[in-house]
Formats: C-alpha cells, sequence, structure tokens
C-alpha cells in the first residue's frame, strides 16, 4: 500500500498507541496536517508551540508514556526550545516532530528554514532529520524507543517538506526500530553490590532519597517493599514527590533548598545516603564540602554519567531502579533503629512549632493556607501541576501527595509558563482525574493564552492564581540578600477574573480564608475550566531556606513566634547563626559601598505593586 | 589531573562530530586530541579522543559519551597495554650549513624528508606524541616554518577481545547476538 509521508507519520503514531497530539501548523508541515484531517488522531491546537511542548510534557508525566508535539519550520521550531529543554532536564518522554523546508533548499536559508537538530542537540536526547520518506516510519518508531528507554527525554524528528509529499510502501511491522545495541540494564561489578548489601545492614543512621527515578522505572512496590525491609526513613526529591505516600510515617517529606528542616538535618547526620534515582542537584544538596560528611552513599540510578558527576559515592549500582531494588530486597536485614526514628522525630518537633498550619485566622489569607486547603477539598487526589517559585514550594509542602505521578512540576529547568500547558496535557492523559494548576501570577501570565486551547477543546482544568502582586520567589532573595532592593519583582496583572471571563470561562475570586472552601466548592462544581485569582499576602516568604551554595543544615527559618501577625515588620525571618557563604558577604559589602558613598546607607523603601483590587 | 585516552566507535551518520565535539564543550571536558577514521566496518567511524581528566572524571566522560545514541562502543585504553601513534610533518629552514644536522636529527628520530627544497625541509615523524613533542623541540633552533600534528590514535595490544562489548551495528530484537536477551537500549 502506497502512502505519503505524512500519512505514513499519522499511521506510525496511531499504530504506535497516540490519540492526542498537541501542535501547531505552518508552510512545512502542512502536508502532515492534511493527512492529520483524515486520520484518528486528535489534535490540539495550542496558542504556541511552547504551549505544545509542555503539554506533550505533562501528558507523558501524568501518563508515564510519551507525548507528542507538532510545530512547522523555523519560528514554529525555536518557539519548541523551552519546552524540549524543560523536558529534557526532568527527564520527560516526548517526541516533537517538526517540519522542515524541502532537502534540496536545506542550507539555503530558506523562508522559515532553521537548523533545529543543531539548535536542540544538547537539549534533546536525540534527534534526527528525515529527508527520505522511506525513512520516516521507523525515525518515528525509533524516536519513541529512544525517548522512553533508559532514562527518557526528548527526542526531535525533523522532516522535510519533500519526504512528507513523497510516497512509499507502509508496512509498521518491517519498520522496526533498528537502533544500537548497549549495555545490560543492570550493570555493576558484584563487589560494588556486595558492598551496598554491606553498608545497608550495617547502617545505623540510614535515609533514603527518593527521587524522579523511582516514577520512571515503575519501582513504588519494590520501593515500598524495600523501605520496609530495612525500615528506612525517606526523603523526597521535588520530583520524588508521590512515589511514596506523603501519608506514610517513613516518609520524612521533601528535602533540599525548601526542604523541611528536619529532613535536612536528618540528612547531615545520617550514616548512610541512599539515593535512589536522584542525581544529587544544586538545590538538593547545598554545599557540596558539608553535605551529609559522615554518610556513606549508595547510589542506585540508570545514567552512568549521574555517578559521582556531584557527590562521591562509595556504591553506585548503575540499573534501572525497579530491577536493583529487587535485587538488593531478598539481601536486607531488618533493623528497629528506634534512637535514630525517635532522633527525626524530636528535629520534626521543633519545626512543627513553626509550621503556619495551626496559626489562627487573622484575616490575611497566605498561600500556604490556600493550598493546604485546596489539598484538604480535594482529599488530596487531585493531579496537582506547578509552575515555578514560591507557590511551588508552598504546594510541596503543604499538598500532601499519595500518588505518583499526582505532581507535576518543572524542576530541573525551572520554566515560568509551564503549568497551565502541561496541566492541559495531564488532562488529556487523565480525563477522568481532577487536575488543577498552581501557578503564580507571573508565570500565569507567560502563557495564560493557553486557556483558549481548553475553551476550545471543552476541557476542565482548575487554575489557582496564587496571586501576591510579585514575582515571588525574586522578591524574596531580594528581601534576604540584596536589602529589599526590590528591582523589577512588584507585578501588576490584568484582572484576572474578567481574563478568565474573555475567554468564556468561570472566573473566581478569593481574598479571605474563610471563603477558600467555598471558593474550591464551586470550582469544582463547575463544568467549565475555572480561574481563581487567590489574593495572597504580597511578602511573605518560603521557609525553610537554604541560601543558595550555603551548607544544608543553615537554613534561614521562620521565628517561633507567631510571625504571621506581624507579618510585613523587618523581624520576620531569621537568618542562620552562622556566617553565609562569601558569596552574599561579598555581595553585601559590594552594595553597602555603593550605597555609602559619602552618606549614610538608607534604609530601602518597600514598594508594592500598585493595584486597585484591594 | 591525567592524560586519558578513550577509543569510541560511532555511526557514520551526518552531524555525528557535531555531537562529540556539542557534548565536550558543554560538560567543559578538556579535549586534548581528537582524531577520527574509518574502521573495517562499514558505516562505522572510530575515534581517539585524548582528555585531560581525573579518574573519575574520565568515568563521566565514557558515560557522557556512550549516552549518545551514535556512539556504539567506548573503550578505555589508558589503564591497559597499548599502542599510540601520532603523526607529525615539520617544515624547518634549512641553510647549507645547517642541512646535514637535520638530516642527522631526521636519522635519529627516525623521521623521514618528504620534500626539499633550498630553505626548508619537510620531514614525516611519527611516534608517540612526547615524541613528536621532542623532535620540535630539537628542530626549534633552526627554525619551524610550519607543524601540523595529526592528534593520537590508539590501539590496545594483543588478541583479547572485550567480552562484553556490543556489536557494531544497528540491529533489531530478533537479530542474532549470543547477549541479545541480556542488551538494550540502556541510556
Amino acid at each position: 500500500m502506497k502512502l505519503t509521508g505524512a500519512e505514513i507519520l499519522c499511521e506510525t503514531l496511531t499504530h504506535l498507541g497516540v490519540r492526542d497530539l498537541f501542535g501547531y501548523p505552518g508552510g512545512a508541515i502542512l502536508p502532515v496536517y492534511d493527512a492529520l484531517g483524515k486520520s484518528k488522531l486528535h489534535h490540539v491546537l495550542v496558542r504556541h508551540e511552547q504551549g505544545a511542548t509542555h503539554m506533550a510534557d505533562g501528558y507523558a508525566r501524568a501518563s508515564g508514556g510519551v507525548g507528542v508535539a507538532m510545530a512547522t519550520s523555523g519560528p514554529g521550531a525555536t518557539n519548541m526550545v523551552t519546552g524540549i529543554a524543560t523536558a529534557m532536564l526532568d527527564s520527560s518522554p516526548v517526541v516533537c516532530i517538526t517540519g522542515q523546508v524541502s532537502s534540496k533548499l536545506l542550507g539555503s536559508d530558506a523562508f522559515q528554514e532553521i537548523d533545529i537538530t543543531g539548535i536542540t542537540m544538547p537539549i534533546t536526547k536525540h534527534n534526527v532529520v528525515v529527508s527520505r520518506v522511506e525513512d520516516i516510519a521507523r525515525t518515528v518508531r525509533e524516536a519513541f524507543v529512544i525517548a522512553n528507554s533508559g532514562r527518557p527525554g526528548p527526542v526531535l524528528v525533523d522532516i522535510t517538506k519533500d519526504a512528507q509529499q513523497a510516497s512509499c510502501d507502509f508496512n509498521f511491522e518491517a519498520a522496526a526500530p533498528k537502533l544500537p545495541v548497549k549495555r545490560q540494564r543492570v550493570n555493576y561489578e558484584k563487589a560494588d553490590f556486595d558492598r551496598a548489601v554491606e553498608l545497608l545492614n550495617s547502617a545505623k543512621r540510614p535515609l533514603i532519597l527518593a527521587g524522579h527515578g523511582i516514577m520512571v522505572s515503575g519501582a513504588m512496590r519494590a520501593f515500598e517493599q524495600f523501605v520496609r525491609a530495612g525500615n528506612f526513613p525517606v526523603a523526597m526529591t521535588l520530583l520524588g514527590i508521590g512515589c511514596f505516600p506523603a501519608s506514610d510515617p517513613m516518609n520524612l517529606g521533601m528535602m533540599g533548598m525548601h526542604g523541611e528542616a528536619w529532613v535536612n538535618h536528618a540528612i547531615q547526620e545520617a550514616d548512610l545516603l541512599i539515593a535512589v534515582g536522584m542525581r544529587f542537584d544544586d538545590r538538593v544538596t547545598g554545599d557540596l564540602r558539608t553535605y551529609a560528611r559522615d554518610a556513606r552513599k549508595i547510589h542506585i540510578e540508570i545514567d552512568r554519567s549521574e555517578i559521582n558527576k556531584n557527590v562521591k559515592v562509595d556504591s553506585a549500582l548503575v540499573g534501572d531502579a525497579r530491577e536493583v531494588l529487587e535485587q538488593l530486597l531478598p539481601c536486607i536485614e531488618r533493623r528497629d533503629r528506634p534512637d535514630w526514628l525517635a532522633h527525626i522525630r524530636e528535629l520534626k518537633g521543633d519545626s512543627a512549632v513553626r509550621d503556619i498550619q495551626g496559626l489562627p485566622d487573622n484575616g490575611h489569607l497566605y498561600a500556604a493556607h490556600v493550598i493546604n486547603d485546596l489539598w484538604k477539598e480535594t482529599n488530596g487526589e487531585a493531579i496537582v501541576v506547578t509552575d515555578v517559585g514560591q507557590h511551588q514550594m508552598w504546594e510541596a509542602q503543604y499538598y500532601h501527595h499519595n500518588q505518583p505521578r499526582s505532581l507535576i512540576t518543572s524542576g530541573g529547568l525551572g520554566t515560568m509558563g509551564f503549568a497551565l500547558p502541561a496541566a492541559i496535557g495531564a488532562k488529556f492523559a487523565k480525563p477522568d482525574a481532577d487536575v488543577w494548576v498552581v501557578v503564580g501570577d507571573g508565570g500565569f501570565q507567560m502563557t495564560s493564552c493557553e486557556l483558549a486551547t481548553a475553551e476550545q477543546e471543552g476541557i476542565k482544568v482548575n487554575v489557582a492564581i496564587i496571586n501576591n502582586a510579585f514575582l515571588g520567589m525574586v522578591r524574596q532573595w531580594q528581601e534576604f540578600f540584596y536589602d529589599k532592593r526590590y528591582a523589577a519583582t512588584p507585578m501588576t496583572g490584568p484582572d484576572f477574573v474578567k481574563l478568565a471571563e474573555a475567554y468564556r470561562l468561570k472566573g473566581l475570586r478569593c481574598n479571605k480564608r474563610s471563603d477558600v472552601k467555598s471558593t474550591v466548592e464551586k470550582t469544582l462544581a463547575a463544568k467549565e475550566t475555572v480561574v481563581i485569582d487567590f489574593v495572597v499576602e504580597k511578602e511573605d516568604s518560603v521557609f525553610p531556606m537554604v541560601p543558595a551554595g550555603a551548607d544544608l543544615d543553615k537554613m534561614i527559618r521562620r521565628p517561633k513566634q507567631d510571625v504571621m501577625l506581624e507579618s510585613g515588620s523587618d523581624k520576620d525571618w531569621e537568618m542562620p547563626a552562622s556566617a553565609l557563604p562569601n558569596v552574599f558577604a561579598e555581595v553585601k559589602a559590594e552594595a553597602a559601598a555603593l550605597r555609602g558613598r559619602g552618606q549614610v546607607a538608607k534604609k530601602p523603601v518597600r514598594k508594592a505593586a500598585k493595584t486597585t483590587r484591594r | 589531573m591525567a592524560k586519558h585516552t578513550l577509543i569510541a566507535y560511532v555511526e557514520d551518520v551526518p552531524g555525528v562530530l557535531n555531537r562529540i565535539a556539542s557534548l565536550f564543550r558543554r560538560r567543559n571536558f578538556n579535549i586534548d586530541s581528537l582524531t577520527v577514521g574509518r574502521t573495517e566496518q562499514p558505516g562505522v567511524s572510530r575515534l581517539t579522543v585524548v582528555v585531560d581528566a581525573t579518574e573519575a572524571g574520565a568515568r563521566i566522560v565514557e558515560a557522557n559519551l556512550y549516552k549518545l545514541v551514535n556512539v556504539l562502543r567506548v573503550d578505555d585504553l589508558t589503564h591497559k597495554p597499548s599502542l599510540f601513534r601520532e603523526l607529525g610533518l615539520v617544515k624547518v629552514k634549512v641553510t647549507n650549513q645547517t642541512r646535514a644536522e637535520v638530516l642527522q636529527l631526521t636519522d635519529v628520530f627516525r623521521a623521514r624528508v618528504v620534500d626539499v627544497d633550498e630553505a626548508t625541509l619537510v620531514i614525516e615523524v611519527t611516534g608517540t606524541p612526547e615524541k613528536i613533542g621532542k623532535f620540535e623541540l630539537v628542530l626549534k633552533p633552526y627554525g619551524i616554518v610550519e607543524i601540523v600534528r595529526t592528534g593520537a590514535v590508539a590501539m590496545a595490544r594483543g588478541h583479547e577481545l572485550l567480552s562484553s562489548a556490543p556489536p557494531l551495528v544497528r540491529t533489531t530484537a530478533d537479530d542474532h547476538h549470543p547477549d541479545a536477551a541480556s542488551l538494550s537500549m540502556s541510556v
């Protein structure tokens, strides 16, 4: 049967089980769009190609399968770059298909020609130009295998227009992937394994660092058995959240820059760290020179290039997390570790005093309250997609995820504007799930055009804008490290309620804690996408905080008194007792020198965004 | 930091050198030399990369190279008995007085004169990178006009093959390879 390249592409995608794809048409991909119209595939028209890649990413992360994004050549392809990089840094299986000018024109700077494979080389797992119709089916199948095998990642397939238009015989079976065969999945020396077992069984104060890899390999069951077998407490990375229930007493919570204080203290005091499917990112370790100095380290990781990259480990078990954990399981001897677990409880007790959840309602609306109430009202069962910034950290701290793949967030790249499109993608992957977007007013404005996509597709995502009229996380850094000089962080925005209504969607506003519950109820009752403008306290900060590059246990903490009542005073946070790393001292000295030119340093004036709403 | 020699077999497809160069740039690895050439197998090229790295750093370079889809196999020859060779062409100034001295040095280094004119000699020298460096040093006083070096190529001594090495071809799962079951696209 002879088909055109465009038809072959659609057939191949259908055979691969693709239902929905996200894209934006244009000249160089028109033949594919013509074929798409005749195929069974559902194409979601986005409003910006960045949205298409984020949607494919959200689709992939919610489903565990491959997400597909499509765009034309030139600007269509370059608009995908941010989304591709996001998927790369968070190991998300996304296949991007771009149109390209005809092969005869390649290299001639033709209209909308751009070397997208060259541009995306460092931010894709693999990419390839297809200029022969005979190669389309096999290349697309290979792209799916590469994207979703080993450590997943984005793959870009750039198809020239003449290849889309030409015809050839199509046989899905015959177009099987022909990829270089590589090493075994589980690949380590027996000595490493024995060493790991010895460390696991002799540790007095062990701690697991659980990462995204557990979800990627589907190791949730094996992981739980592993935790029970050794009675190991568990700390989570941001992307690991959900791989082990938050309600489990062995789950301590998130680690790192905005991790729970007791988790970071436990890491620094542990004598064995068992890192599973995580990569010791700088946001997780703080200063590497002082990171967990007393601890031996075991690293279970599929990507060999992560071994000893940031943290030197004593035993590296390179392989699929599930397979490695299953091999370790029979060798684990159970220990009770009453002292260690009691010590962690003690650390936790100290932090609980500082927790804002128990504070009385004083008329202010705090983001943490919003998220905590949202968690209660949705029974903790929603898929929550977050953007990047303060709201993201509050979500991680106050929404307790028990299900894998129920938190979708941009971790590695920290892409603002990720949340709304990714949530639309997640909703397509899980149409029956309750999908919430938790997003700041800044990030929301980066991709808010995708509300039109949600409206056109008739899908329901619930958007909770945590609106503090600031680029909150940057403001927080300015507060702590730049003497409250709020440069370019106060921010206005549209009336989000009217914006939603302009898109023929429902808009709600909430500025009192007592209204949160009813607002969420109204949102859940609505059939369409709802945008909620949660007008929260402007200058609230995320605590605890490890300053970038500082020791992990040197945290800026929320003070023990009831800070929420006096928020806005200058005494609403405590610097760590010991000196901050030099970088901050230098910045401060420099700033002081600049200010002090012949005059007494002025106290910086607080400026908030002008807003007429309150 | 020490010199590490890695051999990478790569698919001979457009952009593969670009991928490798891009990887080294992105990860901030320090390349000493990089050579590439065909192998006995059609479609497969062989790269010799010399990097300046710590032992752990070399492992990371190796792992990163291996992650590239077009890279079929990576061997580290640093700690194996191996042969290292480089070729250099040196154009050196000579006068009637110095020509004999230069020819004598050429002889000592077992190098060959490949071009002669009234004012210069072009000498071809092969050997380890150190030997070529030495040759350059001794010719310097005469005045070197031009020098070109190929970068090191390397090969392990002896007949033993790496038993776990995967085949240097694109294969499908049903192709017959003794270890096909235990091999897969891992990273």
